[in-house]
């Protein structure tokens, strides 16, 4: 076999799996808020579309919770597979957070699922509709769990270390670690813009495919409007963490910008190609003393650089880029939502084509920023897998590279295909044409050959 | 009260409960997944919507079962992950093919269908099989020599025959005529398979671990084991009475084959515990070695006393929904 480190394909073994898994909690989070909405909004005014609306939407979120929930198994296995030091060392902290999560969470979400998906006809109204708030609930409880660990991985406070084991002196700090608050923000958010977009953009296809029903356009527009709020909202949010960072994790920041020198009046570098072998950004296009006013709030305040952390940065160019490529497409976000907002509401038209188009475009533009995000995030954070206290390479499992090598393969293969699976199944349903897919409720089961439902 | 003593102790008895609850659930519904192939195609869909509420939650439970091991365990959660490495990834690959299977087959293009009903029953037996694999490893002490790697495959090829018979099981009580005839029928089947198998690995267990052998061929202690065969040799000549007699299950008392399973896997479940306990690694570490700080635990603790029974009793309510006969399921 190959002499691959087995380091290196154990970080990227665990960062394609956690990759792969990120994708769908950012669409079920927010999808379960919006078919809560829907459900509500059906309750409420009798509307039939909202109910069209949920019974197509809520396809879409079985399925991808599916496959949240099975990727997320794997990332449980995870870390005693790939980081048993990990457990080892912070399981005095890292266990009970993960533990509270399932107890909390994962139980709520799966079990409330099942009445939700099968339960309408069985219970109801008003438990049908506690069934789909406790799944709402149940995810974002569980964001709120996950967070906070990751959140402490990058700040940690809270904690005391003896021989090398890190021991709780306050929950209270460990819990709501100085990161906390902005990294759960900001990721509630993202995933309400993922799954808004998700949203727009299917509508936005089938309103251009001319398959829409009635509703479609109804739930375009409130898309639209929930955009309009969240995008701005994240830049604000997004800034505020960035500030955070600077404080607790400079090395970060100084990667993220591209400095390389510490200085004062720094200028915000647009674009460019950070080098590290020379230590210079080459191509770079630079707004001057942008940066430091960002991060100080003075046109000539001192930014620290990458020379300050000598070894101990993250690679730059790939944070550098991924963080472009996030507030790229939060940008973008705004643009389109607003744009919207303008025809839906200032000129009281119809859609045009360029909006549909564009919202089209933007269909899964939100799984894009989240992962971006989270790159500038954990490989910012690196070579640290606690900030400042425990790296990577002292945690990692022992495997021999051709074991991980082949794993790695096998779960490279089935994400291919399931994601291939996944959008071409999207495709498929939102091809049909409405009425088609109302006589698709019958699922699992007979979704393509007919059989009069018999109850249920 | 000793919480060093105590608390280790307890999550001890969480975690086997999680995984017991975890084999009796998940466990039939992976074995009608590995039913599935020898059904009809009608007959496929009301298998399906058998489990079609339930899975999800069922299979939490071995999060919840490997999240204690981590969260109360974690010396040893790193050790016996990393040992089990290639079952451990068998096993996630099942379970991914399993669980997206499901749902796409019910949005799939009619000619896929069959793909992925393929990939239903597969996903499902590469988890059976690999869990098998699994409990070898554990109960051989993560042994690395010939004879616990016979030992793993004999599992191995158990696990599934006692999957297939909670599945069928499952399905007598919600299916009615062809396809309950058809489940009563594997069951048949597959009840002496699976009878002769977990004699095996009773057997194996004290021969491959000298640590249990002890435990039990000891005199007067292994005297209180005696009662756990006992019951399970009783249990067992039960269960080949209702099959072989079926008047009992087909008149209207069809829960009695999946009550008597349960009662085989609470006792076998036993069983393992008397042997292991209370090492968490056989022969090399003990639970409380491994346990976490008790600072840790205690937070745990609290949050577990409060929040199980809740689970158990919202899992109650949302079987009680689903009760009676499956019909074919649809997104209300
Ligand atoms: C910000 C959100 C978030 C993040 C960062 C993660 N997850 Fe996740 N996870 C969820 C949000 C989520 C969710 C929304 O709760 C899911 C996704 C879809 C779903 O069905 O539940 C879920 C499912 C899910 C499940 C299955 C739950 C079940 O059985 O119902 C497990 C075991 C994990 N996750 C574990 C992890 C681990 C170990 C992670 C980190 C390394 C992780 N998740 C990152
Ligand atoms: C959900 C979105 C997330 C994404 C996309 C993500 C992505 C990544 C990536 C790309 C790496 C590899 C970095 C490198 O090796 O250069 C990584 C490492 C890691 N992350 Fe995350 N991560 C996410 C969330 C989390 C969470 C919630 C946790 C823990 C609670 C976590 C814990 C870790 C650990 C333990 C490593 C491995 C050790 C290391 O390389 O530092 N991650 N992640
Ligand atoms: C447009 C302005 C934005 C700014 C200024 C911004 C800022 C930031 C910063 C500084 C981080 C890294 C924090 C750290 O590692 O400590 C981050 C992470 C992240 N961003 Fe953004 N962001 C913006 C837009 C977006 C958008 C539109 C999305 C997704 C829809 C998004 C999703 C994420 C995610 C998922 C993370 C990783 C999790 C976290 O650390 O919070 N961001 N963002």
């Amino acid at each position: 076999m190959p002499d691959i480190d087995p380091y290196i394909l154990a970080r990227a073994q665990f960062a394609a799996n956690i990759s792969f898994h990120i994708l769908f909690p950012s669409i079920t989070m927010g999808l379960a808020w919006i078919l809560l909405f829907f459900r509500l909004r059906f309750t409420t005014s009798g509307d039939k579309h909202w109910e069209h609306a949920y019974h197509f939407w809520v396809k879409i979120f079985a399925l991808s919770f599916a496959i949240g929930v099975v990727s997320g198994i794997t990332m449980s296995f995870q870390f005693g597979t790939n980081w048993p030091g990990f457990m080892e060392r912070t399981g005095n902290i890292s266990g009970p957070l993960l533990g509270y999560e399932v107890l909390t969470a994962f139980f709520l979400e799966a079990t409330f699922l099942g009445v939700m998906l099968f339960g309408k006809n069985r219970v109801s109204n008003k438990v049908h509709l506690l069934a789909c708030a406790l799944v709402a609930v149940g995810t974002s409880l569980s964001a709120f769990w996950i967070l906070s660990l990751n959140s402490w991985m990058q700040t940690p406070t809270g904690y005391t270390i003896e021989n090398g084991v890190f021991y709780v002196d306050s929950w209270t700090a460990v819990i709501f670690n100085p990161s906390f608050p902005y990294r759960l923000a900001h990721m509630m958010t993202a995933t309400m813009l993922t799954a808004a977009f998700l949203v727009m953009g299917v509508s936005a296809w089938r309103m251009k495919q001319k398959v829409d029903g009635p509703g479609t356009a109804k739930i375009f527009k409130a898309m639209a409007v929930m955009a309009m709020i969240f995008a701005p909202l994240q830049v604000v949010i997004g800034d505020l963490h960035g500030l955070n960072t600077l404080a607790h994790q400079p090395a970060k920041i100084a990667a993220i910008e591209g400095v390389w020198e510490t200085e004062r009046g720094v200028p915000f570098t647009v674009f460019g190609f950070p080098d590290e072998d020379t230590r210079t950004t080459r191509f770079a296009l630079e707004i001057p003393y942008a940066a430091s006013w960002i991060l100080t709030h003075d046109i000539n305040g001192e930014v620290r650089g990458l020379n300050e952390f000598e070894g101990e940065h993250p690679p730059v160019a790939i944070v550098f880029w991924s963080f472009r490529v996030m507030v790229g497409i939060g940008m973008l976000m705004i643009l389109v939502s607003w744009w919207a907002g303008w025809e839906l509401f200032k000129r009281k038209q119809k859609p045009s084509t360029w909006l549909l188009n564009a919202a089209s475009w933007m269909t899964f533009s939100g799984w894009v920023a989240v992962l971006a995000g989270w790159y500038v995030t954990e490989i910012g954070r690196q070579p640290w897998i606690v900030h400042g206290l425990l790296t990577s390479a002292e945690v990692v499992a022992d495997h021999s590279s051709g074991i991980m090598l082949s794993t790695f393969t096998g779960y490279m293969a089935l994400y291919v295909f399931i994601l291939v699976s996944y959008i071409a199944t999207l495709r498929y349903m939102a091809t049909k044409p409405a009425a088609s897919l109302l006589a698709m409720d019958q699922v699992p089961g007979q979704a393509t050959h007919q059989q009069p439902a018999k109850g249920a | 009260m000793d919480l060093d003593f105590w608390l280790p102790l307890f999550f001890a008895g969480a975690m086997g409960l999680a995984l017991l609850i975890y084999v009796v659930l998940d466990g039939y519904d992976l074995g009608i997944g590995i039913l599935l192939p020898f059904a009809e195609d009608s007959e496929k869909d009301i298998m399906i919507a058998a489990i079609g509420p339930f899975w999800d939650a069922n299979e939490t439970w071995i999060v919840l079962g490997i999240g204690i091991l981590l969260i109360a365990f974690p010396q040893a959660h790193g050790q016996i992950l990393t040992a089990m490495y290639i079952p451990v990834t068998l096993m996630l690959m099942g379970l991914i093919l399993r669980g997206i299977a499901f749902d796409f087959r019910a949005k799939a293009i009619a000619h896929r269908k069959d793909m992925w009903n393929a990939i239903f029953a597969i996903g499902s037996l590469i988890t059976a099989v690999s869990q098998g694999w699994m409990l070898g490893t554990y109960i051989t002490g993560l042994g690395q020599s010939g004879i616990s790697y016979l030992f793993s495959v004999l599992i191995a090829v158990t696990l599934p025959a006692l999957y297939i018979l909670l599945g069928s099981a499952w399905l007598l009580i919600k299916t009615e005529d062809e396809l309950f005839d058809k489940a009563l029928g594997w069951a048949k089947k597959s009840i002496l398979p699976m009878g002769a198998a977990l004699l095996l690995v009773s057997l194996a267990t004290p021969l491959i671990s000298e640590t249990i052998a002890d435990k039990w061929f000891s005199f007067p202690e292994g005297l209180r084991l005696l009662p756990i065969p006992l019951l399970s040799m009783a249990t067992f000549a039960g269960l080949l009475w209702l099959l072989s007699d079926q008047k009992t299950l087909r008149s209207g008392r069809e829960w009695l084959l999946y009550a008597g399973l349960i009662l085989l896997c609470v006792l076998a479940a036993l069983g393992l515990a008397y042997s292991i306990l209370p090492d968490i690694i056989i022969g090399q570490m003990t639970i409380w070695e491994s346990a976490s700080s008790t600072k840790s635990l205690l937070f745990t603790f609290w949050g577990t006393a409060i929040v199980l029974p809740a689970i158990i009793a919202y899992t109650f309510f949302v079987y009680r929904i689903f009760s009676g006969k499956a019909t074919a399921l649809t997104y209300e």
